[in-house]
């Protein structure tokens, strides 16, 4: 509990939250749906040379230039299988729309601080950084993700 | 708002804003009687108006606010309480100060409002214990409201009791909607024999009150009405959607164009025009008058000239000429710095202007107006004007250029050496030109912004700096390129030219100077830089054609290697994320055409990683050199452009009259009267047919057009020729006079005999004003043209 506490996110410490939640490479994830703007299908991404590793390009939304950032690479997981389109999700930080490449995108979950544990010590490297902790859901764990780490790259 | 002038309206506006919040403050200072922020704040505002109506000659108005003000600044420095009938008095002053605000807006003047009721109430107010009975008896009806008011105040004084203000907060609701009459109400349970008095008071009071909310509905939106704030990050949105909608616009445009279904293209006609009218309103809201930026130099030059000992009388011209909000602001300090140049500089002395048969008072005038699309300053002044042979002396000594290149220099273009950076940092140039420091660094903001300068001089009768400026920023011209599979932005700003080598001379003409690429560039050598490999790709042109798009950027020439040149086109200019800016070499990103996003280079950061820094300083000293002796040679060794114009002939243009190459689709030719002319860039272009002009009969009707086209002075023309066929150099040794039409000779050219065209003449066949419409001669055709 101290990790959520001392990380970001005052709705994770206590009582519900809603998060909306996607797969990555059979992982199920979850965000904050305040932060959600819209998810949209496979976009046409223009490639940044040059740019950190997890940031997979430019996108067009609706005339605004959006970064969109690897998940899979942020978290060290291995490249999308080829021919596979990722999901796109816009969250929307400090005023600043940033879209993050998912797998597949799921329900919005409703979750209780109950169900929340830190992630395990044996949890390394670049995740651990970025996940806040698991909310333990029937059959399924549902790790958050801190968004704010995330898209700072 | 007709009859008014801009002061008057803007005072107006503001006065309305002002007023609102003074009746908040008034009562809102009731509650909190010491907030000495909102007492500041209400005397700021009331200061504010007096000073202006002063300046502005509003009688009456000053005399209610002077008065009001004189019991603000004594309640401020708590010499004097605020008691609730002092509010009162004041809330009245306030709507006073609306009636003679509305008589002002309705025609100009005062009107008939009267304040001398006003204004000796708040005497009374003011002085407190003094009703002043002999001077209220003469103010006629409003009389009786002044000794009554203060009476009942001294009654209240003597009480000095809390409860009783209270009672007076109580009132205070209602007095905001009639001040007058409340005014008196509180007085009357204590003070009976008063009460007669004040009801008619009261009642005189009102009328005068009734007025202003009876003006506003008759005549329609008053000018607090149609005037709004709104947010600049507000409308740089508008801006950025309208952008895309232009986008969007000319993709359904193009498609529509392929529809035979008439439908479709009238919608699509009656779209592109909305959204061009759209696009210029939106504009229009980010546009300031320069005069935003002009108010603050009477105050500099006049304080310069004390400081120097200068009269200087500043004149301007074309305030009210706009430009965007954040132009302005780019413009304002290189503006400022020109100007306090010219009166630390550029005028003289009074007794040397004496001695020089001028008048002593020195002139400097601002110009400002819209040319084709951009907006021309003018910082002109009548001082000692700059000496070239001094200049050039000058930049002789720095090692700027040679003496010999000096020689052959024009005039003009050894006052462009001033913007050097070599030049200007020596600080003794300016004590010998009178001009310099700071020169280099007013060109590099104004070319920041996608700007120009120049400076033209006449000893002794002074000299006059001209900047060309877009009209926005949002929105600039760039070529698209490609590289790796990747479109890119390049500014249009920062490129200089385009070459293009098929494989075979691609593989002559790049060698090497120590492992690094270089390219000889009419006998220079140009460094080369592969795009692909700053990016650590992979070129996909595998077919050995080299395209290299020399670039400039801080005094730096190198040659950018890209897969291939896509198009010239405007875009529109956003923002990248946070993410991306560590990079360092995107200086923002846009969205072309079919929706894809393309970044746009910093050539700045590109040359600077690409580029050792000590090379810069080098090359910068050459290229003054290159460019001074490139205009100088003219007469020797000239670069000219072959073409071809059908029936086997060709003619040699001078290149340096060439400002660019396009091509033209012979369908957008259009005619005005016997001429044709071509839409480009948003200005019409006059043609002429070289074939014909020259009576040449080449294949008359081709789909495209090749189209030299010469511009100057913000005019162009273009030229049809049938084929561009090389750029070689003019060794003007084999001459023969054929004097036909519309040449000036023939000459060998690789081994074909060339005709060389004379360019005048072939312009003056598409505009004959082309020429007329430049002042100065010399500044029009360089001399170099009638000489080949």
């Amino acid at each position: 509990m101290s990790t959520a506490t001392t990380t970001t996110t005052p709705t994770l410490a206590g009582g519900n939250a809603q998060l909306a939640t996607f797969w990555l490479d059979n992982d199920l994830y979850g965000v904050e749906v305040e932060h959600v703007q819209e998810v949209l299908r496979s976009q046409g991404i223009t490639q940044v040379p040059l740019s950190p590793p997890a940031v997979a390009g430019l996108i067009n939304l609706r005339g605004q230039v959006v970064t969109a950032i690897e998940l899979r690479e942020l978290l060290g997981r291995p490249p999308r299988a080829e021919g596979t389109d990722p999901v796109v999700i816009v969250v929307r930080l400090h005023g600043e729309a940033v879209s993050l490449l998912v797998d597949a995108i799921a329900d919005v979950v409703d979750v209780n601080a109950r169900d929340f544990e830190s992630p395990p010590d044996t949890l390394d490297g670049k995740a651990r950084e970025l996940i806040l902790g698991a909310y333990k859901l029937d059959g399924q764990l549902l790790l958050a993700l801190d968004v704010n780490r995330a898209v700072g790259v | 708002m007709d009859g008014l002038d801009d002061i008057v309206g803007e005072f107006l506006v503001e006065s309305h804003e002002n007023l609102d919040q003074l009746d908040r403050d008034l009562v809102a200072l009731e509650q909190e009687p010491n907030s000495r922020e909102r007492m500041s704040s209400i005397f700021r505002t009331i200061h504010t108006i007096k000073g202006t109506s002063g300046f502005l000659a509003f009688n009456r108005l000053e005399e209610v606010t002077h008065v009001g003000e004189n019991m603000l600044s004594k309640m401020r420095d708590g010499v004097l309480e605020l008691t609730p009938f002092r509010t009162d008095v004041l809330l009245r002053m306030v709507d006073c100060v609306r009636s003679l605000l509305a008589a002002i807006e309705a025609d100009g003047t005062e009107g008939s409002v009267d304040v001398s009721e006003v204004v000796a109430a708040i005497s009374a107010a003011l002085e407190d214990r003094a009703p002043a009975a002999s001077s209220v008896a003469t103010l006629a009806p409003a009389a009786p409201v002044a000794p009554a008011a203060p009476a009942v105040e001294e009654l209240h004084d003597e009480d000095n009791d809390d409860e009783h203000d209270e009672d007076h907060d109580d009132h205070e609701d209602d007095a905001a909607h009639a001040p007058g009459p409340v005014a008196a109400a509180p007085a009357a349970p204590p003070a009976v024999p008063t009460e007669p008095a004040a009801q008619p008071a009261a009642a005189a009071a009102a009328p005068k009150l009734e007025p202003e909310p009876g003006t506003g509905p008759q005549k329609g939106r008053g000018i607090a009405d149609s005037t709004i704030r709104v947010d600049v990050d507000l409308l740089d949105a508008l801006m950025q959607l309208v952008g895309e909608l232009v986008l969007t616009r000319n993709q359904i445009v193009q498609y529509a164009s392929q529809e035979t279904g008439t439908d479709l293209v009238r919608a699509s006609q009656r779209l592109n025009l909305i959204a061009s009218e759209l696009q210029e309103g939106v504009m229009r809201t980010r546009m300031q008058p320069i005069d935003h930026i002009w108010s603050k130099l009477p105050r500099v030059v006049r304080d310069l000239g004390q400081q120097v000992g200068k009269s200087v009388r500043l004149e301007m011209e074309g305030k009210e000429t706009e430009l965007d909000k954040t132009l302005l602001e780019a413009v304002k300090d290189p503006l400022t710095h020109l100007v306090r140049n010219s009166v630390d500089h550029g005028i003289e002395k009074a007794e040397v202007r004496l001695a020089a048969g001028k008048p002593s008072d020195g002139v400097l005038s601002l110009r400002a107006r819209h040319e084709s699309g951009q907006v021309v300053v003018e910082i002109s002044d009548d001082g000692a004007g700059m000496d070239p042979a001094r200049i050039g002396a000058k930049a002789v000594e720095r090692g700027l250029i040679t003496a010999e290149q000096m020689a052959r220099m024009s005039t003009q273009d050894i006052l462009q050496l001033t913007f050097l950076p070599g030049f200007s940092t020596a600080a003794a140039v300016t004590n010998v030109s009178g001009r310099g420091v700071g020169m280099d660094v007013v060109k590099t903001n104004i070319e920041a912004i996608g700007g120009t300068i120049e400076v033209e001089s006449v000893v002794g009768k002074g000299t006059s700096t001209r900047l060309r400026i877009p009209l926005t920023l949002a929105i600039m011209p760039a070529l698209t390129i490609e590289c790796a599979g990747e479109r890119y932005a390049i500014p249009q700003v920062s490129l200089q030219e385009l070459v293009a080598l098929d494989a075979e001379k691609a593989a002559a003409a790049v060698e090497e100077v120590g492992g690094a690429p270089v390219y000889r560039l009419r006998g220079e050598l140009l460094p080369l830089v592969q795009l692909a490999d700053v990016f650590g790709l992979t070129s996909d042109r595998h077919d050995g054609h080299l395209v290299i798009a020399v670039l400039r950027s801080e005094g730096r020439r190198f040659g950018l290697v890209v897969d291939r040149v896509i198009n010239t086109e405007e875009i529109v200019v956003k923002a990248v994320g946070g993410q991306l800016k560590a990079v360092g070499l995107y200086s923002g990103a846009t969205i072309l055409g079919d929706g894809a996003v393309a970044l746009i280079l910093d050539v700045q950061a590109l040359s600077r990683r690409a580029m050792r820094p000590e090379a810069a300083e080098r090359q910068e000293a050459r290229a003054a050199a290159a460019a001074a002796s490139l205009n100088a040679s003219v007469a020797e060794r000239q670069r000219m452009l072959l073409a071809a114009i059908g029936g086997g002939r060709q003619v040699a243009i001078p290149l340096d009259t060439v400002t660019r190459l396009e091509q033209v689709k012979s369908a957008t030719v259009e005619r005005i009267g016997s001429r044709e002319v071509v839409q480009y860039r948003g200005a019409i272009l006059p043609i002429v047919r070289l074939d014909r002009h020259l009576g040449a009969y080449g294949e008359s009707e081709r789909e495209v057009l090749e189209v030299v086209v010469y511009a100057d002075h913000g005019r162009s023309v273009a030229i049809v020729v049938e084929e561009i066929l090389d750029i070689v150099d003019g060794e003007a040794a084999v001459h023969s006079d054929i004097d036909d039409m519309g040449l000036l000779g023939a000459a060998v050219f690789g081994d074909k005999v060339t005709e060389l065209l004379d360019v005048r003449a072939a312009i003056l066949a598409a505009d004959p004003m082309f020429f007329t419409a430049i002042h100065d001669a010399s500044l029009g055709v360089p001399s170099g043209l009638l000489e080949v």
